[in-house]
């Protein structure tokens, strides 16, 4: 047992987790922390705002599979890093943030830069955590890795009083630790999986709809291996796209109120949905009530409150899903073998809906749109390249013209919306792997509300691309306007300003302004190998559309495919 | 219809149920547990939290009236608070609940103090004072025998009500491994 600071047991408990990244901003009510961590290990990455740094996290996080951390300062530190905690909570991403508070005997009196942050995060922090003695803190940092760690992930706080971080005492940094309240790990009921079982088993038309879960439990080779051995199509929520590898025979992509609009037209079409990780989101779904009626659906889940909540269910598995898939799999007898015929004709109505789509959606005659620009940067990406993206056109665009092949390389905010998000968090996700291009496909909309990142992607030699989809516009808006409001544009015009060139090159970064199919080839070529940020500026027409819509309020088969 | 994956045998209208939930005995529990009621639009008509048996549990008696989806809603996204320890929904058959009432009327005259004083004694309560311009009862019981009391003397002008919420236990022995 060794004396030292609460800010010194703060790190070293962070060290005995491997942290290896903080992203962070520190001021008055963090000096200790920051003090403290001169002497670690750890590598700090300094942000421009607190709401990049939660996004890092995040986007670490995601990647990497395993806990991100953030630091910030009290009061409007702390504050911003709501948005990114609340991000990272919609999204079920395991993120740590700790923020400073103010001195004990100063709370409660409306100190200097005092925020009640555990108050205002506690809708969207998983748990929360203030020390009242320096010797509380390595218990509190091991609980706060598992409980954001496990079961379903989510962000928790650990909110370390300035007088707190002073202090000195001995510490004890325990190896093992009992949360009572909390039991995350549910083995699956096996008689459910049998009875789900039997459901698929005698479906004539069963579909896969494969959600966030899949890739957070990393259960990509138990989804293609049960969607290989009962052929069953697969199609993903929003934030499951990636789940399963999107160039496979098996794949109809995302759907929902951008989604593929053969993935909408063939889960309606289906007599079986096995939703795996998903949470039949509005945005997925379209109309609760609509969505799987009167057809069996088996919800594969790690969160029990998920069952029944906006859907009834007629199979429910409670479980990691991909221990729950495994066990599934087992069960499927030897002999086994789906009706061919049944089979191959709805496996044929899957490629009938594929090619109607292809040729009923026109893409604009311009030569360069976000369709185009987008299936060249899937050309050119290897792989194993991870891809995210801000929120708006630019992302649904991505998720409907930009496949995943590499199951897990792709993230995006699609819980919360949060523009403004990718950019930070394609840095976090270099952070995690830095041996492979990352990429932020990007609107200029939200590009705009965190691209001072730039300079911590030139500073901390984290280089990612950002790949512009300019239209001057906050282009989700206008096209909502343009849909729904006759096309009085309200509050929609960002024009060219500023110019992304030039703000990138202030920055260090490098800048490409492409107006030819032939320039942007070059230029993402070259940003591949570039071994420093690069923004590929991409003009496009502010009257493109995001289509197929499913308009909100309105279900999947109200689906519009074009203007 | 029957809803299979329910933890509740009969779905029906709108109902009033009593949750007997354990949690940690800290700062904040309360705070936790009354936004999410809150922040997912669930409804609370009472709550009541004491100390248990072991000094680091308390137990929280909340009331609410839902039809049986919400209630399940409700005890899940409960479950998952992990300041909670084990929840439980306790059925009026099998289970003692009490709650406890202080009503103060108006009775200036001799005569309708008599008369409440009696009121009283049929309900088993207790005059708890009494002044020359009012009275106040204290009457202990399920709410809805507290409810017909107030209904009884509403004619004399109620000034205060005080009313504690519902505190219960299940009949008979429990095991619970707490």
């Amino acid at each position: 047992m060794s004396e030292m600071s609460g800010a010194a047991a703060l790190m070293a408990a962070l060290e005995k987790e491997k942290v290896e990244y903080i992203f962070g901003l520190p001021g008055g009510a963090n000096l200790p922390i920051y003090d403290a961590l001169v002497d670690s290990k750890i590598r700090h990455i300094l942000v421009r705002h607190e709401q990049s740094a939660a996004h890092m996290a995040d986007g670490y996080a995601r990647i990497k599979r395993k806990a991100g951390v953030c630091f910030a300062t009290s009061g409007p530190g702390a504050t911003n890093l709501v948005t990114g905690i609340a991000t990272a909570y919609a999204d079920s991403s395991p993120i740590i943030a700790v923020t400073g508070q103010v001195a004990l005997p100063m709370i409660g009196k409306d100190a200097f830069q005092e925020t009640d942050i555990i108050g205002v995060t506690n809708p969207c922090t998983k748990y929360a955590f203030q020390p009242r003695l320096a010797s509380e803190i390595p218990e509190m940092v091991k609980k706060s890795f598992y409980i954001a760690e496990s079961g379903r992930p989510g962000p928790v706080l650990l909110d370390i009083p300035k007088d707190v971080q002073q202090q000195v005492t001995k510490m004890e940094f325990p190896e093992y630790i009992k949360v009572r309240g909390y039991n995350p790990v549910v083995d699956a009921d096996l008689s459910e999986i049998n009875k789900a079982c039997e459901m698929l088993l005698k479906a004539e038309k069963p579909i896969i709809m494969a959600g966030g879960g899949v890739i957070l439990s990393g259960a990509f080779s138990e989804l293609q291996a049960l969607a290989e051995l009962l052929s069953i199509p697969v199609v993903t929520t929003f934030k499951g796209k990636g789940a399963f590898p999107e160039n496979h025979q098996l794949a109809l992509g995302p759907i929902g109120m951008h989604g593929h609009a053969e993935a909408n037209k063939m889960v309606l079409e289906a007599d079986c949905i096995v939703a795996i990780g998903a949470r039949f989101s509005d945005r997925t779904v379209g109309r609760f009530d609509e969505f799987g009626k009167d057809i069996n659906v088996i919800h594969f889940d790690v969160d029990p409150a998920e069952i029944g909540k906006n859907k009834s269910v007629n199979a429910a598995v409670i479980g990691d899903v991909k221990s729950s898939l495994r066990s599934l799999i087992k069960l499927v007898p030897k002999n086994f073998r789906t009706n061919e015929e049944i089979s191959k004709l709805w496996l044929a109505r899957k490629r009938e809906l594929v090619n109607y789509y292809e040729d009923s959606i026109k893409d604009y005659s311009r030569e360069i749109t976000a369709k185009k620009a987008l299936k060249k940067l899937r050309e050119l990406l290897p792989p194993e390249g991870i891809v995210t993206t801000e929120v708006g056109q630019c992302q649904m665009w991505a998720s409907l013209h930009f496949d995943v092949i590499s199951p897990g390389t792709f993230f995006s905010s699609t819980g919360l919306g949060t523009m403004g998000f990718g950019f930070p968090a394609s840095i976090g996700a270099k952070a995690a792997r830095n041996d492979v291009p990352v990429v932020d496909i990007a609107g200029d909309g939200s590009f705009s509300m965190t691209e001072n990142s730039l300079a911590v992607s030139v500073l901390e030699n984290l280089p990612v691309i950002v790949f512009l989809l300019n239209n001057q516009m906050l282009g989700m808006v206008a096209q909502w306007q343009r849909t729904f409001y006759n096309r009085r544009y309200s509050g929609v015009h960002q024009k060219n300003c500023p110019d992304y060139c030039k703000l990138a090159e202030s920055y260090g970064a490098q800048a490409f302004r492409v107006l030819s199919m032939e320039e942007l080839d070059k230029a993402v070529k070259n940003s591949i190998k570039s071994d420093v940020a690069t923004v590929i500026d991409i003009p496009i027409d502010p009257d493109e559309d995001v289509y197929p819509f499913v308009a909100p309020g309105t279900g999947l088969k109200d689906m519009i495919i074009g203007a | 219809m029957k809803n299979k994956y329910s933890v509740f045998d009969e779905e029906d209208a709108n109902k009033m149920y009593i949750l007997s939930v354990i949690v940690e005995n800290k700062p904040g529990v309360l705070f936790r547990i009354t936004n999410l009621f809150r922040s997912r639009n669930f409804n609370i008509e009472s709550i009541t939290v004491g100390i248990t048996e072991k000094p680091d549990l308390s137990r929280m008696t909340i009331t609410t009236v839902s039809d049986v989806k919400t209630l399940e809603q409700l005890v899940k996204q409960l479950q998952k608070l992990i300041d909670v320890i084990q929840i439980n929904v306790l059925d009026k058959e099998n289970a003692v609940y009490r709650e406890l009432a202080l009503i103060k009327m108006s009775a200036k005259d001799p005569t309708t103090r008599i008369e409440i004083a009696n009121f009283a004694s049929i309900y088993r309560g207790n005059i708890m004072d009494i002044t020359n311009e009012t009275i106040t009862v204290e009457i202990i019981g399920t709410p809805d025998k507290i409810d017909a009391f107030k209904n009884l003397v509403s004619g004399y002008g109620i000034i205060q009500v005080a009313r504690t919420g519902v505190s219960a236990l299940p009949r008979g022995t429990v095991d619970d491994d707490l």
